[in-house]
């Protein structure tokens, strides 16, 4: 951090002013040391990643690599990675949209008419969070088993994954558009929209919904960060999602797979960053709502 | 369970919307029943691919092949050296990167909290631990063999630039596990603990300046007391986040089921054995137990966190 942002904490965070003149040298050195290194640990495995995936062939008279992204071009070398990374995009649009479907109505409906089940819903969609994903899995691998056998080709798509998918994103996805939804008052909002003429769906999609578009935002992409990084049930489930061919690959082409890897952390990170820098009240919402483990 | 570390950032909000929510209760008891019917799809989607999930891991555990009640299959978990094996392995896992992901994390927490609360490195770094902490088991895992692995960047440099050849297959041990699963578990302490840092008044440490407090006698006796039970708490999450990681393992260790929740795969994958095909559910089963008992606890510890910081 620059000398800017020092001045900002002497003005915004007189707190951390009072300690700088109790121990000023003390304190500066111990953040800049846990900065230093702790962001270090963080960020030397990402760095290798980008040495790894940008190497060329050995070059056996140096014994170096020389720099090449050939890694990264031939991802497309590879029809099942670009299965895998269109399934897990089209099960991550879907996912949004199931969830968005699903959860606001749902929450509007809570705070405006039957406020004693806030607490109800509130349970059920943090309850993915008290239930591993692998114990989802043993669960529903029988309800997968008869579709896969009664639905014919539209029960063995990776795309029915999206049913389980909106569940694990509920908890993220449920506290954000609930961090929306408390700031601002619903149940007015609700009544002017039905005073003035408006029906149920129009109340929430038209009036509602552009109300809480930060936490719809923060739902949707944490929603979609976390579809793109779901491994352990289709793996279990054996359908071939980006995370399953990349584990795989892994085996074969180390260097694809990492070049694949780096790609898609990079993509999550600069969604969440976007969010949390541009999505109005966002921040907070995105934060909170990332609050409890996958 | 996570209401109180919700309204601990906006505490005028929950009061903002109690007001009105409160007067809807009353006009919706004359409604009668119908307002909760349109509660009846959200509540059927989360009974199919919820609770029945769970309920058929639950009866599974419990019964024979041919349905008949048994508690064998629970009993399992002790009677199999293997089964109780990778349980122990997963608590002991769980919780050294708990205490180490929570300790470094914390640090880190504050180092961060001390700069601008909009500054850049903040956005950033809460970013990247969004990412880090919940995005990737598989890709960390290929992050580490990309680091340490056979041709990996420091393997290398130690070998080409220092002569060293180390044997880097501790990666592939409960080590490297500890040390991968650390790395997301760090971040993930970032996210849930700085909310807690940034609820500490200014207020609190000026109280305790103008009575003669130095900066230690601040943490030791107002800001330590104050945030133990939202670092407790995180402490838990931190445990059943690792407890439930299967991905990051899998990636690492393919063959052999070390884990609890690998041993669980294995079940699943090769249900051979005749008359144990519930066993996985069993174990499935126990580390449902297992992660509810923890998650009562940090509701509880959240309930006590609240009073404090509002």
């Amino acid at each position: 951090m620059g000398a800017l942002s020092e001045k900002n904490a002497l003005i915004e965070r007189p707190r951390g002013a009072g300690k700088r003149r109790r121990a000023p040298a003390g304190q500066r050195v111990a953040r800049l040391a846990i900065l230093v290194l702790v962001l270090g640990y963080l960020v030397v495995p990402l760095l290798a990643m980008l040495e790894f995936s940008t190497r060329g062939d050995l070059d056996k008279a140096t014994n170096t690599f020389p720099r090449s992204l050939q890694a990264f071009a031939a991802i497309f070398t590879y029809p099942n990675l670009v299965d895998g990374i269109l399934a897990s995009l089209q099960i991550a649009a879907l996912t949004v949209f199931g969830m968005l479907l699903l959860l606001v109505p749902t929450m509007v409906w809570t705070v405006v008419r039957v406020p004693r089940m806030r607490r109800v819903i509130e349970f059920l969609c943090l309850l993915p969070l008290a239930i591993p994903a692998i114990v989802i899995v043993v669960g529903i691998a029988p309800v997968y088993q008869w579709m896969g056998q009664h639905l014919g080709s539209i029960g063995g798509s990776p795309l029915t994954l999206t049913f389980i998918s909106i569940i694990l994103v509920l908890p993220y996805s449920y506290r954000a558009i609930d961090a929306s939804l408390r700031s601002i008052d619903v149940a007015t909002l609700a009544d002017a929209a039905r005073s003035l003429g408006a029906g149920w769906p129009r109340t929430i999609f038209q009036v509602i919904v552009p109300n809480i578009r930060g936490g719809i935002l923060s739902a949707s992409v944490l929603a979609i960060a976390l579809v793109l990084g779901e491994f352990t049930i289709s793996n279990l489930l054996s359908f071939s999602t980006v995370q399953v061919v990349i584990y795989l690959l892994g085996k074969r082409d180390p260097y694809v797979s990492v070049a694949v890897s780096l790609v898609a952390l990079v993509f999550a990170f600069v969604l969440l960053f976007v969010i949390s820098r541009f999505a109005p009240g966002a921040d907070t919402s995105t934060q909170r709502a990332a609050e409890e483990p996958a | 369970m996570t209401e109180p570390s919700a309204s601990m950032s906006t505490p005028s909000a929950s009061s903002t919307v109690a007001g009105p929510a409160q007067s809807g209760a009353g006009t919706s008891r004359f409604k009668g029943a119908g307002n909760y019917l349109a509660l009846l799809p959200f509540l059927f989607y989360v009974g199919l691919f919820l609770v029945l999930p769970t309920l058929i891991v639950t009866l599974g555990a419990l019964s024979t092949n041919d349905g008949q009640l048994t508690m064998s299959n629970i009993a399992a978990l002790f009677t199999t050296d293997v089964f109780l094996a990778s349980l122990i392995k997963s608590l002991e896992l769980a919780v050294i990167t708990a205490v180490l992901g929570a300790v470094v994390g914390g640090l880190l927490c504050w180092a961060v909290v001390r700069g601008d609360p909009n500054g850049l490195l903040r956005q950033l770094v809460v970013a990247a631990s969004g990412v880090l902490a919940q995005f990737g088991g598989v890709m960390l895992a290929f992050a580490f063999l990309a680091t340490f692995g056979f041709n990996g960047l420091i393997t290398l440099f130690l070998k080409n630039n220092l002569g060293i050849g180390m044997d880097m297959s501790w990666l592939y041990s409960l080590t490297g596990l500890a040390i991968v699963y650390t790395y997301f578990q760090i971040p993930l302490m970032l996210i849930i603990f700085l909310p807690s840092l940034d609820g500490l008044r200014q207020e609190w440490f000026d109280a305790s300046a103008s009575l003669g407090g130095s900066a230690w006698s601040f943490w030791r006796h107002v800001g330590g007391p104050i945030l133990a039970p939202s670092f407790l708490g995180a402490l838990l999450l931190l445990f059943t986040n690792a407890f439930s990681a299967y991905a990051t393992a899998q990636a690492l260790i393919s063959q052999g089921c070390v884990l609890i929740t690998q041993q669980i795969a294995c079940q699943m994958q090769s249900e051979v054995i005749l008359g144990q095909e519930n066993v996985g559910k069993a174990l499935a089963l126990w580390m449902i137990v297992i992660v509810s008992v923890v998650m009562l606890i940090y509701a509880w510890i959240q309930r006590r966190a609240s009073r404090w910081v509002k």
